[in-house]
């Protein structure tokens, strides 16, 4: 294996990592939008509180390493992705400010907006970075100069619609089943009904974007389907999936996050699989697509990168980790807490 | 206004909004470190409130700073794609650097912090204080060390039409990294210790009986006095005799010399013209310029004339920029001398004049970081990366001026909006004076 190839997996776990962490606090974002009350809203909150920070930072960590590894892609796609971009860095920027303002700022108008920046702040991201991987899958247009031709309409093709419903679900489930674990009550017992639903329209939205990929990315299954890594890939796909359902209705709430976390990560090694060594695939020509070999940094410094990921990477799980389990239980609406002290001032 | 006006107008403003508050947690960071540390060992509940009271200041901040950071390394893609692909190979780097070795601590035990108090130990908990402090210095050390090798760029060669690592600690350890980082983070020291100090200073103008307000204004002053001290002496010096040595055109900028000469003054008060490049109404002191530069009052010091109209960069807002931060840096030695000097001789705590003097200080160091990152910045104009690239090379060639100024026009409303929310807020919970447990106020009023 060359560094290029290291590099393109570190990349794909970097994305997994945000994927499996932000996704389950995104999704509980989502589902704040459907709280029922005050106390509901709480424990939304208080689930993801002490972690959210830590799990955006995967985003930022694979923002860095893209640039660091493949500095081509980096600047390619994110001054084509352009006007969508920023859509997401306001969306990711309300949902932080509304987390952390909420709680320190009284009257119910307020606390109604910052509750609604925080919804849409959550679930603008799971759908636009759905999109973003979608126009990545299905190739965006770039030149022969490895440059950008496209259009911000041309990024809301259907195909790319499709995967953003994908992230969604997905990220909404993935939420419910985190949610599960820290609630109690109603609350527990609603999302205990909404997992299968949710687990639905997962499945019906991936079933249907696999499906419109055969037509749309054709070259995405070009030379795979013999590949056994592929094959067992899949298997895994499938079969965690499944387990999701049968997990959550046993009560088994920690064992089905699991499997939807494990989910979450083969589908993403599956699509990364089906992409190699391509990272961009044109939709001009497919020989202008960005690979890991042409849009690379020097050799020099994907080793330097490599040692650092080495180093620090077993340090962050290793902190993760301890966090995590500081903070493992159930939540509880106003039991103190950095965004609990204020909430027993407020009148419904 | 063109697509690049308008990408540097938008860097302008989204680099310079979200520096207004990685400094305030950069220094508040070491100070809950401080406070954290005297409540635990010394069993000091007043302490503690101190802590409390200021880490939710501290959160406010940093969900501002995190949210608006983002967009910054975000940025470099979207607007300035040519930059990113020439630069990729050394400039990512850091900046991931800077995501795995700074930014998830910070961010993983700022959770840990604000969240675990009375639920973990109270040695983790103080150690994770620790570790968001620890987090903050590191991340800005690896955004010194991205934003250095544009100033003086070292360890490359420029190989297919890029510039290409060739030696990874030469490139972090280029020139001006270490000068710019000590003189950026005691900075943002500087920064902590007046919000502090000036917090305290408005609950000591209303109770000067205020155990809590006096303890976090003695923390403050000593604390404020090291940091402003060091701040100029010698951390502002040596960054200042570094930029003379490898930016000779940025260094003549700033000090406002024109015409090259051996015993060159130092421009106390001047009113600087752009163009074409020119000071009148001059005070100076002979020689000095010479002598704080190469320690030498017969030295040669470069001047604008030496070199071409193209490669200089604008005299008016270096000198302008640079001048005032050193007048605030004096400024911040003058006022925290005076109140370590009041509180020796026993008369800060109702000292109404130095108080209020505190109170209106807190926002000069952070308008003194505005400064120095503006004479940094447009000092090393018109270059991107110092002698090889220029910043008008540099923008997407794809992005059009109308997507820039639709999206700098939403960014400029967003910001408003947030920094006048921040605002609010911060000034909401630092009026709020904590309610100490009974046995402490019993005992501060005995």
């Amino acid at each position: 294996m060359d560094l290029n190839v290291i590099w393109f997996v570190l990349v794909g776990v970097l994305i997994a990592g945000y994927a499996v962490l932000d996704g389950f606090d995104l999704g509980v974002g989502v589902l704040s939008l459907f709280a029922r009350d005050e106390e509901e809203r709480q424990v939304h909150l208080k689930a993801i509180g002490p972690v959210w920070d830590g799990n955006e930072v995967w985003l930022l960590t694979g923002g860095g390493a893209l640039f660091a590894a493949f500095p081509v892609v980096y600047a390619t796609v994110f001054s084509g992705f352009y006007l969508a971009l920023m859509l997401l860095l306001l969306a990711l920027i309300a949902r932080a400010v509304a987390l952390e303002f909420r709680a320190q700022l009284d009257g119910a108008a307020w606390r109604r907006g910052f509750d609604l920046a925080f919804g849409i702040g959550s679930l603008l991201p799971a759908v636009l970075l759905g999109v973003a991987v979608g126009n990545v899958l299905r190739g965006v247009p770039v030149t022969a100069e490895q440059e950008w031709a496209g259009s911000f309409l041309g990024l809301l093709h259907p195909y790319a619609v499709l995967v953003g419903l994908v992230s969604l679900s997905m990220f909404a489930m993935h939420g419910a089943l985190w949610l599960r674990l820290k609630a109690e009550g109603a609350l527990e017992a609603r999302m205990a009904r909404w997992i299968p639903r949710l687990w639905g329209a997962f499945v019906a939205t991936y079933a249907i974007a696999t499906a419109a990929s055969l037509v749309e990315a054709p070259h995405l299954f070009a030379g795979v389907l013999a590949n056994p890594l592929f094959l067992a890939l899949a298997v895994l796909v499938v079969a965690s999936i499944a387990a999701i359902p049968a997990l959550s209705r046993r009560g088994a709430a920690g064992k089905a996050f699991l499997a939807s976390s494990v989910a979450i990560v083969a589908m993403i090694l599956v699509a990364a699989v089906s992409m190699f060594p391509r990272l961009v695939p044109s939709s001009i020509d497919l020989a202008n697509s960005l690979t890991i070999y042409n849009a690379s940094s020097s050799p020099r410094t994907l080793a330097v990168m490599l040692v650092i990921a080495l180093v620090g990477m077993p340090l962050v799980i290793g902190y993760t980790v301890l966090v995590y389990r500081v903070f493992r239980g159930k939540v509880r609406p106003g039991t103190g807490g950095h965004y609990g002290e204020p909430a027993r001032a407020i009148q419904p | 206004m063109d697509a690049l006006t308008l990408a540097r107008l938008q860097f302008a403003v989204t680099a310079g909004f979200h520096f207004l508050f990685p400094p305030i947690t950069i220094g508040l960071g070491w100070l809950l470190v401080l406070a954290e540390w005297f409540g635990w060992k010394h069993q000091d509940a007043v302490y503690v409130e101190v802590a409390k009271f200021f880490g939710r200041l501290f959160a406010i901040t940093f969900a501002v700073g995190v949210a608006t950071g983002i967009v910054m390394e975000f940025q470099f893609g979207t607007n300035w794609s040519a930059y990113s692909k020439f630069v990729g190979d050394i400039f990512g780097a850091p900046l991931a650097a800077e995501g795995v070795f700074a930014f998830f601590l910070e961010s993983t035990f700022l959770g840990l912090y604000l969240w675990g108090r009375g639920r973990v130990s109270k040695g983790l908990h103080w150690f994770s204080a620790l570790m968001v402090a620890v987090g903050a210095t590191l991340s800005a050390f690896w955004i010194i060390v991205a934003n250095s090798w544009q100033q003086t760029p070292t360890g490359y060669v420029v190989r297919n039409g890029r510039a290409e690592l060739v030696d990874f600690w030469a490139a972090v350890w280029n020139p001006s990294t270490l000068p710019r980082y000590f003189h950026t983070v005691v900075g943002a020291l500087v920064v902590g210790a007046f919000v502090m100090a000036g917090v305290a200073a408005w609950h000591l103008l209303r109770d000067a009986e205020s155990a809590f307000a006096r303890k976090a204004l003695k923390l403050a002053v000593a604390w404020g006095l090291l940091v402003s001290c060091l701040e100029v002496m010698p951390f502002g010096h040596l960054h200042a005799q570094q930029v003379a040595r490898t930016q000779p055109e940025k260094f003549a900028a700033i000090e406002g010399l024109y015409t090259s000469q051996t015993g060159a003054p130092l421009v106390l008060f001047a009113v600087p013209f752009s163009e074409p490049p020119r000071l009148k109404g001059t005070l100076e002191i002979p020689g000095l310029l010479s002598w704080m530069a190469f320690g030498d009052t017969g030295a040669h010091v470069q001047g604008l004339d030496q070199f071409p109209p193209a490669n200089r960069p604008p005299l008016w807002l270096t000198f302008v920029s640079f001048h005032n931060m050193v007048l605030l840096g004096v400024w911040f030695i003058a006022i925290m001398a005076w109140s370590a000097w009041q509180w020796y001789r026993g008369r800060l705590w109702t000292d109404r004049f130095t108080l209020r003097a505190l109170v209106w200080s807190i926002p000069l160091p952070i308008v003194a970081c505005q400064l120095g990152w503006v004479a940094a910045e447009v000092g090393r104009q018109p270059w991107i990366v110092y002698g090889l690239l220029r910043t008008g090379q540099a923008h997407s060639p794809t992005v059009t001026a109308a997507e820039i100024a639709f999206s700098l026009g939403l960014f400029g409303l967003v910001y408003l909006a947030l920094g006048a929310l921040w605002l609010t807020l911060m000034v909401k919970k630092a009026r709020v004076a904590p309610r100490l447990p009974a046995a402490e106020r019993a005992r501060a009023a005995a």
